[in-house]
């Protein structure tokens, strides 16, 4: 294994537990797929957070035990969840009342790109021959209160992620609020990113440099 | 009497015309109504415009009413399934269009269309490359786009239980587009595990009320589009 390769900042785990340390009790929340789903099995101690999946339940808890699955009882992503105590089942016509209509207090998604003013691009490369496929991100982005960022700071060629302007199809403008990602906590703010934390063992400049638009100091 | 039991899914579906506009219930498998979308290859109606959130896996259900080449157009928010490919070629090779919407945009279109609305503005897609060609609108300070409401001639959804009055009840998240579909399709034809008589569901939890379902059919032990692709199988 080579220096280069040693890792630097913060493990996908290690970012979600960071994250979930910001949702106040109460929340009626909406995690994406993929590392966003990570964030529920973080949430610290006594709090509770209500699960809404836009596929039509409010109070999702946990997948099942192997084999204990339902077809009929699924997730965003297609998979197999339960319901805990409480739950409600509805339409889709409802689900996006509830998410359009500013109901929903937080959404977590993951990113191809976020602009320095917020703007979100995370469902298509616009690569020709794709097949185009969008789910309710764009409603989600639209109707939810607030909506964080969960992500890697830079692709897997080294590309950054946070940009000055979005290349890919956009998902959403002016929409993001924060951004978690392996190295640092990063608000999107009317002059642009401002480091809110950096991951421990992480400098400024070094995430700067992996930043594709100027980067603010943290505020004390 | 009224009684909107029909005895058969072939007879459910018998009157489905070349060209009309068929919306399909249904979130990947939950709600998928196999068995009506099965009577419907059966039946051999073409040149259909299908509604529906997903375009189907393996080569059932859904996946093959598209792969039987019988859908001309599909309006859809999630056209993409890990393990079928028969909307991606059909895509390509330019045999079924597709108009994407996003999710919950489809959703209240399929709502406005069953409430008598023909168009609303939704903050959903703007500034997105889904907004070209729609009318924008500014309401106290924020852009909006004008989307049209969905009617349909049929709709194919599944149920848990219904009355033979037609009122029905679901079953956890495969709720998903039923109700909506059940109100914008002239003709709503429902597939339940149980038909029972009038008054044997608690009026306090019918979910979709009889007035927007024609037909009823019972479909006992449904297949799962899961299960069918695990077993191999294809249709017909």
């Amino acid at each position: 294994m080579s220096e280069q390769s040693v890792v630097v900042g913060r493990t996908r785990d290690e970012m979600a537990k960071r994250l979930a340390q910001d949702i106040p009790s109460g929340s009626y929340v909406n995690l994406g797929i993929g590392i966003p789903e990570l964030v529920a099995k973080f949430v610290p101690d006594g709090r509770t957070l209500i699960y809404h999946t836009e596929n039509g339940l409010l109070g999702m808890g946990p997948s099942p035990e192997p084999g204990e699955g339902d077809p009929e009882l699924i997730n965003a992503g297609k998979r197999h969840v339960t319901a805990i105590p409480g739950a409600a089942f509805f339409h889709h016509a409802d689900s996006f009342a509830m998410i359009r209509g500013g109901h929903i207090d937080l959404c977590v998604l993951g990113a191809m790109q976020v602009s320095k003013d917020g703007d979100l691009a995370n469902w298509s490369t616009g690569a020709p021959g794709a097949i185009p496929a969008v789910g309710g991100a764009m409603d989600l982005v639209a109707g939810v209160k607030s909506v964080y960022v969960i992500t890697q700071h830079c692709t897997k060629h080294g590309d950054p992620k946070l940009v000055d302007s979005c290349t890919f199809p956009l998902t959403g403008r002016k929409v993001i609020d924060r951004i978690y990602t392996d190295l640092a906590v990063i608000d999107v703010t009317p002059d642009g990113f401002r480091a809110v934390e950096l991951s421990p063992g992480v400098d400024f400049e070094y995430v700067q440099e992996r930043t594709g638009a100027p980067l603010l100091p943290i505020q004390n | 009497m009224i009684n909107k039991q029909i005895q058969s899914a072939a007879d459910a579906v018998a009157d489905v015309f070349d060209g009309a506009v068929v919306m399909i219930g249904g979130f990947g498998e939950a709600g998928s109504p196999i068995e009506l979308i099965h009577a419907l290859i059966d039946q051999g109606a073409s040149n259909l415009t299908v509604v529906s959130n997903n375009t189907g896996s393996g080569e059932v259900g859904l996946a093959a009413l598209l792969k039987a080449e019988r859908v001309a157009k599909i309006i859809c928010s999630f056209p993409r399934t890990a393990n079928s490919t028969v909307f991606p070629d059909l895509y390509r090779s330019g045999k079924t269009q597709l108009e994407l919407v996003p999710q919950g945009t489809l959703a209240e279109r399929i709502r406005a269309g069953g409430a008598g609305i023909p168009g609303f503005y939704t903050p959903a897609a703007v500034g997105t490359p889904l907004s070209e060609g729609k009318e924008s609108r500014e309401f106290d300070g924020q852009e909006y786009l004008l989307e049209r409401g969905l009617t349909a001639d049929f709709a194919l959804i599944k149920g848990r239980i219904a009355d033979t009055f037609g009122n029905v009840i679901y079953n956890k998240t495969a709720r998903n587009f039923g109700p909506p579909m059940a109100m914008a399709a002239k003709c709503a034809i429902v597939q339940v595990d149980e038909v029972v008589e009038p008054g044997q569901i608690d009026p306090e939890h019918i979910v979709t009320p009889g007035i927007f379902v024609s037909r009823v059919v019972g479909v006992s032990n449904p297949a799962f589009e899961s299960e069918l692709v695990a077993a191999g199988e294809s249709y017909p």
